[in-house]
């Protein structure tokens, strides 16, 4: 356990230029360790890892581009990230929060089992994938524009939201979309290429229409964008057709 | 659909001393035996039996016969009895044939025809009861370089030394998750890895909080399906395997079906209860080297480089390349797991035809890590058909630094090899999650049986190596020239590195 020591209410400042990922990572994890609750982080240029691990109620602001698996395994902190965000964002995280003022790579969530993450641009390729939820925690995302193919690709549970602002033509690249997925629930806005054969599109309901309503409400206020800026249009909703996919593949 | 499929065994009860006290219709998971009360007598469906020789150990009067039946197909070298069998499970099934355990085929086997040297007249054998035997040794990456630096008055070593992990002998309990066996498989492991110095790997289905006690024994797993990986979980092991690959389905992923997934699975693997647990093939964020070493950073990062990252993956044919690719990425040990290695549930096609064994692959990687002057950066395990002190022994002249063993304890605490542990009904209690089925394992007699069989062993180890004249089983890792291959062929014997028996 790291030791606490009184909170502090001042924003800790660490300059990340020139420091390689593993001296970065361990300046944060001294800072929290002394007690620090706020992280400031200048000049991130590909630092990986970034908050891995860390537990607890902490805010993290990055400024620059953190690499790859920012946030992974972590329980509690928020991390704000003022520019983009690469691959792993999220990875395998427990419960806090991660915004994203750009874009984020691929596998974005990957096992997580909980907490949120916002994205105000586009996400790459399997967004959500194997994404859990258990025991009342729900891992949910949210992606402002649009993401690649196998969006929520073996998804187990959770919630995945895609506005598709600024999409053209009304038809997000995303292939395969939800292919393998046995739980959890896909939000649409806009057409995807194709769809996994284990889910179906269906209408939303009043309920998923006021869930909705919920996280849209949260997006413009992390992203401080206007109710109309959210866009217009309603939503479809995939969700798996079995939670047994594999139910008759042996023989015993 | 009526079933052409002719039974595998015969079972007889001698009615002669049978005293019909039921026992058998109670230890019978498979349904075999039934009371006909008319009859007052015990009546048998030989159809459903699996030669688990559980009713054979508990018939008090020793009334019961299980053998293989006289009922044969026409005799045909191509169409065996297993070809014909499985062609004929799966025009009634249509369906992936699963099997349990490990690979049975024969020829697979290096083990048998490797033998080791014994000291005469010159560098005496060394007496293990009076002199001293050092099973102990440290599995991590070791530095390349001791760097001393001098503060006067003493010296202080300052290379950069990863974390360790002690083994008081070198047989370490591999992967058996939670689902696979139950908790008190599970407990009886854990408890005997401590009694006797070693680890238990608890396998991919999270760690059950009635584990955690044993937690500085348990080496805990991230698989490609994540359950239960949280950072508690992270820091509560004393080492992290990251699964890349199982030595009886190489190449595949798994899945747990969702039945298995009781209240107590779904909380200990963090899933929904009653939903298929899915392990994919691939890690999602792993196609590559270059990724593998990202997850092995991501995980020293969230574990402050606390403890040892294991990577485990099965022997295949380019085993060599990619352990040194592993190595590369950082993993301070890779566990090699051979194609005779155990499951709870595998594609039989998949667990017999694929992957290589595991003499030939911890010799061929140990070799390669030594041609390219990386062996000390880190250690290996070797797993996969370990089925005895002298395996243990050959696998480490052969390079590994210590053994996975899985079966041989399962048997030590009763198994007896029926491979039917997919099926859920382990007779013996130990693959099987039913909570009355699962009494049958006394997880205090079972620790004690399976720590009995760790003293055996380790006792037999010190014997072999005394006779050798090596006083250590570091001395032991990777020293081919305590071996030599009878009936095997230049080429074989080159991959092993050893010479032929008389050279
Ligand atoms: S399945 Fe096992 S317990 Fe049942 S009859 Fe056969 S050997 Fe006996
Ligand atoms: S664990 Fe049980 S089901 Fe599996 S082979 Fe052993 S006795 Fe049979």
């Amino acid at each position: 356990m790291p030791t606490m020591h009184a909170s502090s209410s001042e924003v800790y400042t660490i300059d990340a230029q020139g420091l390689d990922t593993r001296h970065l990572n361990q300046a944060v994890r001294k800072s929290v360790n002394n007690g620090h609750r706020e992280i400031e982080l200048l000049n991130v240029t590909g630092q990986r890892y970034i908050a891995a691990g860390l537990q607890g109620d902490l805010q993290i602001d990055i400024h620059g581009t953190p690499g790859n698996d920012i946030g992974a395994f972590m329980d509690g902190p928020t991390i704000r990230v003022h520019g983009n965000a690469q691959d792993g964002c999220g990875n395998t995280m427990n419960s806090g929060e991660i915004v994203v003022h750009g874009d984020v790579g691929d596998i974005t969530g990957l096992s997580a089992r909980g907490g949120r993450i916002f994205v105000r641009g586009n996400a790459g390729y399997r967004t959500g994938v194997h994404m859990k939820e258990f025991q009342g925690s729900r891992p949910i995302i949210v992606i402002g524009g649009s993401a690649g193919d196998y969006l929520g690709e073996y998804m187990a549970g959770g919630v995945v939201l895609l506005l598709g602002l600024g999409l053209e033509g009304g038809v997000h690249q995303a292939d395969f979309v939800g292919t393998g997925m046995h739980g959890g629930v896909i939000y649409l806005r806009g057409e995807v290429r194709g769809i996994g054969r284990e889910v179906a599109i269906l209408d939303t309901t009043e309920e998923d229409r006021r869930f909705i309503e919920g996280l849209l409400k949260d997006y413009t206020k992390h992203f401080n964008v206007g109710v109309k800026d959210v866009g217009e249009g309603s939503f479809k909703k995939l969700i798996p057709v079995s939670s047994r996919p594999y139910g008759t593949l042996y023989t015993y | 659909m009526k079933s052409h499929l002719l039974p595998d065994y015969k079972v007889t009860i001698d009615r002669e001393t049978c005293t019909v006290c039921r026992g058998c219709v109670i230890q019978c998971t498979f349904n075999v035996y039934s009371f006909n009360k008319e009859k007052n007598r015990i009546d048998i469906d030989a159809n459903k039996c699996v030669d688990c020789q559980r009713c054979i150990t508990f018939c008090p009067e020793n009334s019961i016969t299980v053998a293989p039946t006289p009922i044969q197909y026409k005799q045909n070298a191509s169409w065996d009895r297993e070809n014909i069998r499985n062609i004929v499970k799966q025009a009634e099934a249509g369906g992936i044939l699963l099997t349990g355990m490990g690979c049975d085929k024969p020829d697979f086997t290096f083990f048998d025809r490797l033998l080791l040297n014994a000291s005469q007249v010159t560098n005496p054998s060394i007496d293990p009861i009076r002199e001293p035997m050092e099973l102990r040794t440290y599995l991590g990456s070791k530095p390349s370089l001791v760097n001393l630096t001098s503060t006067g008055e003493s010296w202080t070593d300052i290379s950069l030394a990863s974390p360790q992990l002690q083994v008081e002998t070198p047989i370490i309990f591999s992967a058996m998750s939670f689902g696979s066996v139950n908790l008190n498989v599970q407990e009886a492991l854990a408890r005997t890895a401590v009694s006797s110095g070693t680890y238990f790997n608890v396998g991919e289905g999270g760690l059950n909080p009635r584990l955690n006690k044993y937690a500085d024994h348990l080496v805990l797993q991230v698989a490609s399906g994540r359950f239960g990986v949280h950072k508690k979980y992270l820091d509560a092991g004393a080492a992290i395997e990251i699964k890349i690959g199982q030595g009886a389905k190489p190449g595949i992923g798994g899945h747990l079906p969702g039945e298995k997934v009781t209240e107590e699975v779904s909380a200990t693997r963090m899933i929904p209860k009653g939903t298929d647990a899915i392990s994919p093939a691939p890690h999602h964020d792993i196609y590559s080297i270059e990724d593998l070493s990202q997850l092995i950073s991501v995980i020293k990062e969230a574990t402050d480089y606390s403890k040892p990252v294991i990577v485990k993956i099965a022997a295949v044919h380019n085993s060599a390349a990619i352990a040194s690719g592993i190595v590369r990425a950082g993993a301070d040990i890779i566990a090699i797991d051979g194609m005779r290695g155990s499951t709870g549930a595998a594609p039989q096609v998949i667990r017999d035809n694929v992957g290589i064994p595991i003499e030939m692959a911890i010799a061929s990687v140990d070799s390669r890590l030594n041609q390219e002057g990386i062996r000390n950066r880190v250690s290996l395990i070797a797993g996969g058909g370990i089925r005895s002190s002298s395996d243990v022994v050959k696998a480490i002249a052969l390079g590994a630094d210590a053994c996975y063993i899985a079966t041989a304890a399962l048997i030590a605490m009763g198994c007896t090899v029926c491979q039917k542990c997919y099926t859920g009904k382990c007779p013996w209690g130990i693959t099987t999650m039913d909570p009355v089925i699962s009494r049958r394992l006394n997880p205090d007699i079972a620790a004690k049986r399976v720590e009995n069989l760790i003293r055996a062993w380790s006792l037999e180890i010190k014997e072999m190596l005394g006779g050798m004249g090596i006083n250590s089983v570091e001395s032991l890792r990777g020293n081919r020239h305590q071996l030599r291959g009878v009936g095997l062929t230049e080429r074989e014997l080159e991959i092993l590195g050893i010479r032929m028996v008389g050279s």
